[in-house]
């Protein structure tokens, strides 16, 4: 970890940044040039996603933990910013109308005449922020801890983190006086007095969102690029190796799952911004699935085809469902079963198979590690060696 | 929230706006009808640059199509639609058709919000009739206060929130429930209520003032439980209303739940022919998966029953079913989705103009006397006056209304002493 960008061919490291460096000019210059402000927000709700992509493709693709629940993390995220916004939204003055004016309207509806202690440290922004990282990355360090250091892995980690998702879901859902229950919190208006609902402001949030998700692939390619992301790779493809060479694989588990939860939850943070509002219906298990899709199309072992297979479902979904409201969903049923069939490797498998050899050789030699195109999707998410001892 | 801006804000410059329009309005009626229709040229019914030409106006429909909530939601659609083909059979509004952009809000929240957006700002429709429940409705709300929109929302809802972009087709809760509590206390000599109910903010705002109003009456409510959306167990709770042996079972359970519950009060032994039960939650759609016979003798309480005798609701059966064919039943909601179009159609009108801010003032007071539940009229609330009825479950899956109230009911969606 200490020596950062580690041996490598330098033409792989510069090969990947003008990568990062077209995706940065696509979203930053290519998309606010060609779309108006409506569609362009939505191209930023769409990245938000990606946030999430980019982490499962550290902890999937590269570590081979499959977690079917990183809505958690997307919605805990979103949450921290929502009670932030909702509080502001929520001044005496804005809800006088209110038995008890100064909380949040779905607290009066539910008979609550305070607010409730968990709510309070919500009212500043600063805390606000750190824990939109904090508290995810919290909860996944101690489902990780609980989890990796008794070597669970594999399927049964993948049916947990379903559990996880499914648990927090109800909770949301059935503790509606203190979450706003089912219909999640909505009505967010102001950050810190600035108005998030304008054209402007949608343009401005716009592009903090690309700029953090920039700076998030270029951390992950660091992450990548590091001795710890040579371990994690190690470890999904001979985990007792890895142990056997006197490494705690546990610890490195559950920081690269760590590390995907902050990722999600800054996605998430975003979203609320962008959207306006948080339900639980980012939290629960469909979401955290369409997740891993988005991944699984772009392509799990690539950071940058991650991005644009979010972009890519999410415009197919959104275009779809406006052109045929009664059948759109078969034709995403169809384009998902044609990812898995014929490209398994996702976006960035077609890329490395048809383009990449045409653009650079030097850019395919550091993928190597891929598998096998057709074993390619059980191989990762079942590793032989997890339930061993 | 969104009440928080319009009950303090609204009410009264829409006073003084509605009077100023009232004091033009005989002027306008002096003309003759076909004159006024030519005359209204598309600049001056459209001040605001909405997708109305001369001879077209588009809007929008936004219920789920897809997903859990399709079943429900569709009845609505097919009423919607029936309604705008009426209308452009008649000649239209204001001249100009009807054109119909449909989205699907997927029975998601957000995705409704992002449909309801597109739909206002790509498309700039003149309405839009849509959204079910009440989650729906908050994530959408924000986008017709933002940009303006007119939202004609049909689902009988929590109350709590009144705002000048949407009109409430349906009922809010007190409408729904006093009167009929108040029917079934003197007709069962009813002293005690087992209240159950899914688990969100509807049932448990409708049983917030269900309760408050028992109380109030000196009866007692011996049980209130709620279920997550969706949930199938009901024997645990079965059990408990056996033993607290309440006069009625006061039920809002929703959606699927509704299947399990039902047969597995039938299967318990619970006889609905004796134990009374009424409901809040259950129309003819969700008769039709229920199941008359494990159902009936089930009391509901609603606005409208597709068994309704008036010649207006004959009419309207009848079209509905030659236009979605005759096996279609007609729940509450669905009637209250036909309402919007006609309730647009009409305040259009009198507004003579599309605008939003126009119309939003207009509605006020306008009266739909061919409405299949009978007459209704639009209070300056933005809700409905519609009076109470309940029925009585049939083994056909139909109801036989055993009490409306005499009068309509004034919408109060703040109702003081509930809250």
């Amino acid at each position: 970890m200490k020596q950062a960008i580690q041996s490598g061919s330098p033409f792989r490291v510069t090969g990947e940044m003008a990568g990062v460096l077209l995706l940065a000019l696509f979203i930053v210059v290519v998309l606010p040039l060609g779309l108006d402000t409506f569609r362009l927000n939505m191209v930023g709700k769409y990245l938000t996603y990606a946030f999430v992509a980019l982490g499962l493709v550290l902890c999937w693709g590269s570590a081979g933990i499959l977690s079917l629940g990183q809505g958690i993390f997307f919605g805990l995220g979103g949450y921290c910013m929502a009670m932030f916004l909702k509080l502001e939204a929520s001044s005496p003055e804005a809800t006088k109308i209110q038995s008890t004016p100064g909380i949040p309207d779905f607290m009066d509806w539910n008979q609550l005449t305070a607010l409730p202690w968990f709510w309070e440290p919500f009212h500043s922004l600063t805390f606000s922020v750190v824990a939109v990282v904090a508290v995810p990355a919290l909860l996944a360090f101690v489902v990780g801890l609980a989890m990796f250091k008794r070597r669970v892995g594999g399927v049964y980690f993948a049916i947990i983190t379903q559990a996880f998702a499914a648990i927090l879901t109800i909770l949301i859902v059935g503790q509606q006086g203190y979450t706003g229950g089912i219909n999640g919190i909505t009505d967010l208006r102001t950050l810190k007095g600035w108005d998030i609902r304008t054209d402007e402001a949608k343009l401005v949030l716009y592009f903090v969102n690309a700029a953090l998700l920039i700076g998030c692939i270029l951390l992950c390619l660091y992450v990548r690029h590091s001795k710890l992301g040579r371990i994690l790779v190690a470890l999904r493809d001979k985990e007792d190796r890895v142990r056997f060479s006197g490494y705690d694989v546990a610890n490195f588990k559950i920081f690269v799952f760590c590390f995907a939860a902050a990722l999600s939850a800054v996605g998430g943070a975003m979203f609320t911004l962008q959207v306006g509002f948080m339900s639980p219906s980012f939290v629960g298990i469909v979401p955290s699935i369409e997740m891993v899709i988005y991944c699984a199309v772009g392509g799990r072992l690539s950071l940058l085809g991650a991005v644009y297979g979010t972009l890519l479902v999410n415009w197919a979904k959104t275009l779809l469902s406006e052109s045929f409201p009664e059948l759109w969903l078969f034709a995403m049923g169809a384009l998902f079963i044609g990812v898995v069939m014929v490209f398994p490797n996702g976006l960035a498998g077609l890329y490395q198979q048809y383009l990449a050899p045409h653009v650079k050789r030097a850019l395919s030699r550091g993928r190597t590690i891929a598998p096998a195109p057709a074993s390619a999707t059980t191989s990762a998410i079942v590793p032989p060696h997890t339930a061993a001892d | 929230m969104s009440s928080d801006k319009t009950s303090g804000g609204l009410r009264s410059p829409f006073r003084r706006k509605l009077l100023l329009g009232m004091a033009a309005l005989p002027a306008l009626t002096l003309l003759p009808r076909g004159a006024i229709a030519q005359a209204l040229a598309t600049d001056a019914v459209n001040t605001t640059k909405l997708a109305v030409t001369d001879s077209t106006v588009k809007v929008g429909i936004l219920h789920s199509t897809t997903g859990t909530m399709a079943i429900s939601e569709t009845g609505s659609v097919q009423a919607e639609k029936l309604a705008i083909a009426q209308i452009n059979e008649m000649g239209g509004v204001l001249g100009r058709k009807i054109e119909v952009i449909q989205e699907d809000g997927a029975s998601d929240w957000p995705t409704f919000a992002e449909k309801a957006r597109k739909l206002l700002v790509e498309d700039k429709v003149a309405a839009v009739f849509g959204c079910w429940t009440s989650a729906s409705r908050k994530a959408v709300l924000p986008v017709f206060e933002q940009y303006n929109g007119m939202l004609y929302y049909p689902t009988f809802y929590e109350g709590l929130e009144q705002s000048k972009n949407v009109i409430y087709t349906g009922q809010e809760a007190t409408q729904q429930i006093l009167a009929g509590l108040d029917w079934v206390s003197k007709e069962k000599s009813a002293k005690s209520f087992f209240l159950i109910g899914s688990d969100y903010i509807w049932p448990r705002t409708s049983n917030k003032i269900a309760r408050k109003h028992i109380e109030k009456n000196g009866q007692k409510v011996v049980g209130e439980e709620y279920f997550p959306l969706g949930h199938t167990q009901f024997n645990s709770v079965i059990n408990k209303i056996k033993l607290t042996k309440p006069d009625v079972i006061y039920a809002s359970v929703v959606g699927g739940s509704n299947v399990a519950f039902y047969k597995q009060l039938k299967a318990a032994g619970i006889n609905l022919e004796k134990q009374t039960l009424m409901t809040i939650s259950v129309t003819e759609d969700e008769l039709l998966g229920i199941g008359g016979e494990n159902i009936a003798g089930a009391y509901a309480c609603m606005k409208y029953f597709q068994s309704l005798k008036n010649p207006n609701n004959e009419k309207f059966v009848a079209a509905f079913k030659k236009m979605w064919g005759g096996e279609s039943v007609i729940g509450d909601v669905t009637q209250a989705g036909y309402l919007g179009p006609w309730l647009w159609k009409l305040t259009v009108e009198k507004a003579q103009s599309f605008d939003i801010d126009k119309i939003a003032v207009a509605s006020e007071g306008i009266e739909f006397k061919e409405a299949p539940e009978g007459y209704v009229r639009v209070h300056a609330n933005h809700h409905l006056w519609s009076k109470t009825r309940v029925g009585r479950a049939r083994m056909d899956g139909q109801f036989d209304m055993v009490y409306e109230t005499a009068d309509l009911i004034e919408p109060d969606p703040f109702p003081k002493g509930y809250q």
